[in-house]
């Protein structure tokens, strides 16, 4: 199968000597729901930026399923979307025009596009917004907006760069859901974002990139079973004032109705949960601490290293 | 892409080019048909009886197609630098970008948006022209040839400066300080006739002159100059601005860095 995208040594170096890629290697398979994750100022705008044509790369090669993006760049340039992580529309056009517009810019006749922009804005709740400007939109409604645009032209590859930056939960929930379901109709889509909940929710495959390399490239099971303690908060139906006299320290009184627990892969939980029923401790709800992926991306970090250890992430 | 999705590309920009300037129509075809008819009374009515006649016509007669000209000379210009530029700042040049569009027909759309604005405000200055002037026409295919090529030149090189532009003062230098004086000094205001040998050489190496000088004579039937070369120096200006406008998309100067 081709890939949709294979990106191989890719360099860039601004004017102003900042090294932004130092070889960066990437492939994502067709169908996939891939995470591209990192710091603020890591290289993943970049990445993204030579991957749309957006910016000139120094060096190496992208391919969009099997279409170089320099020798064979409209083909290359078709299958891809782009939802940017800043607004970049015309924010003195209406919402219908820009979306109609994005479609003529691929040749698609008026009518089509017409069909199209309907459905995009009708499926994203923008229909009814569709002659106001679109400096009159809310922030979630422009980020909608900016989905609608790229899937115009029906794109193969879908590269969404923090779609649900500054977006209300309810919104991002929704947009989630609107995401898997073009995943699961085919579209392969690129995730950058800084919520880790929701790569861990959405994506198959992460990568994390840091300084303009790539530290690792796995897919998302097998980064979380790298976690070796989980940490879980346990809501009590009744206050205690102080621990039974047990033998761990794995267990802990954060206050009178709330115990925080350490779990370590391979332990079973329903052994916690006898050992608190057998001191008369009922549990009504239990969480993750933090988020799981967000434990494993600071450490990985820290350590700024492909294969660092992390036997002991906690 | 194939031809037909290039014309419908091609369209997209030019339709969108189009009512951009339409919709802001108070700051973009207004402004120069005030600016024009003020000269009109001001040079034509009140100053013109006291300079006479001008190559043997009446001097309000005689600045009318120089007028006409400056005005899609400095619209045609101001579209394209003016549109452009606000598409790098607010991004949404990268809509055209990331697309399959052929930089020839983006830098096509452009020009025939500049060309769009730069006839429409031609024709309302003619029309208001027409209030204080008995406008004729020598030769019409002269005058749609001139104005068609003179707004396609500066809509390019509006283009180039909207390329380079870092910031909004950028894109007024140019008209302001490079623009506007080669437009007053190309013989809008008066034939070159009337200077000395020197200052009339100085003047020959002014392309504005030619634009204008060749659009009088497709009003008046009078020029200060050779049309075969006017055109030549038009279409020179033209192809080196095109070649050098596509030079800078391809390598992404100013927008793809």
């Amino acid at each position: 199968m081709i890939n949709a995208l294979s990106i191989n040594r890719l360099c860039k170096t601004y004017a102003n000597g900042h090294v932004a890629l130092k070889g960066v290697s990437l492939e994502v398979a067709e169908g996939d729901f891939f995470a591209l994750l990192g710091p603020n100022g890591a290289g993943k705008s970049t990445l993204i930026g030579i991957v749309c044509s957006l910016v000139n790369r120094s060096g190496g090669t992208v391919s969009v399923f099997g279409h170089d993006t320099v020798t064979d760049a409209a083909q290359a340039r078709r299958c891809i979307g782009l939802v940017p992580q800043e607004f970049n529309f015309n924010i003195f056009e209406p919402v219908q025009e820009i979306v109609m517009n994005q479609a003529g810019y691929y040749g698609i006749p008026r009518k089509v596009a017409r069909e199209r922009t309907h459905q995009y804005l009708e499926e994203l709740d923008l229909w009814d917004k569709r002659h106001v400007q679109a400096r009159e939109l809310s922030g979630g409604m422009k980020r909608r907006l900016m989905i609608a645009r790229a899937l115009v032209h029906r794109p193969r590859l879908l590269i969404l760069d923090e779609p649900t930056a500054g977006v209300d939960i309810e919104i991002r929930r929704s947009m989630w859901e609107y995401m898997r379901n073009l995943n699961e109709q085919g579209t392969t889509i690129i995730l950058t974002t800084h919520y880790l909940e929701e790569a861990e929710s959405l994506c198959r495959h992460i990568a994390i990139i840091d300084d303009g390399e790539v530290i690792e490239n796995t897919s998302m099971k097998q980064l979380l079973m790298r976690l070796q303690v989980e940490t879980f908060i346990l809501d009590l139906a009744r206050p205690i004032d102080a621990l039974p006299d047990w033998d761990t320290d794995r267990i802990r009184l954060v206050d009178s109705t709330t115990l925080e627990v350490d779990v370590h892969r391979g332990d079973s939980l329903n052994h916690l949960f006898e050992i608190l029923g057998e001191h008369g401790i009922d549990v009504i709800s239990m969480r993750n601490k933090t988020n799981r992926l967000e434990q494993l991306f600071l450490h990985m970090l820290d350590e700024n290293g492909p294969g660092g250890d992390l036997n002991d992430v906690a | 892409m194939t031809w037909l999705e290039k014309y419908i590309a091609y369209k997209t920009i030019l339709i969108r080019e189009f009512l951009r300037f339409i919709r802001i129509w108070i700051q973009t075809i207004l402004p120069p048909v005030i600016t024009t008819a003020l000269y009109f009374i001001i040079f034509g009515n009140l100053i013109g009886p006291r300079i006479g006649d001008m190559a043997g016509f009446r001097y309000m007669d005689y600045i009318v197609p120089g007028l006409i000209m400056m005005a899609v000379i400095t619209n045609s210009y101001a579209n394209v630098v003016s549109s452009f530029f606000g598409s790098k700042f607010h991004r949404n040049i990268e809509e055209m970008l990331i697309s399959p569009l052929p930089n020839y027909v983006i830098l096509a759309g452009y020009v025939s948006g500049g060309i769009a604005r730069g006839v429409i405000v031609g024709i309302a200055v003619t029309v208001v022209s027409m209030l204080f002037s008995d406008l004729k026409v020598h030769d019409a295919f002269i005058i749609i040839s001139t104005v068609l090529l003179t707004a396609a030149l500066f809509s390019l090189a509006g283009f180039v400066n909207g390329v380079y532009a870092r910031s909004f003062d950028d894109i007024s230098i140019i008209p302001t300080f490079v623009l506007t004086p080669l437009t007053y000094l190309g013989g809008v205001f008066y034939s070159i006739s009337m200077l000395s040998d020197f200052w009339q050489k100085v003047s020959m190496a002014n392309p504005i002159l030619y634009m204008v000088n060749t659009f009088r004579y497709g009003f008046l039937g009078v020029t200060d100059i050779d049309l075969f070369t006017a055109y030549a120096i038009i279409i020179g200006f033209i192809v080196a601005l095109y070649v050098f406008s596509l030079h800078l998309l391809r390598t992404g100067h100013g927008i793809r860095n």
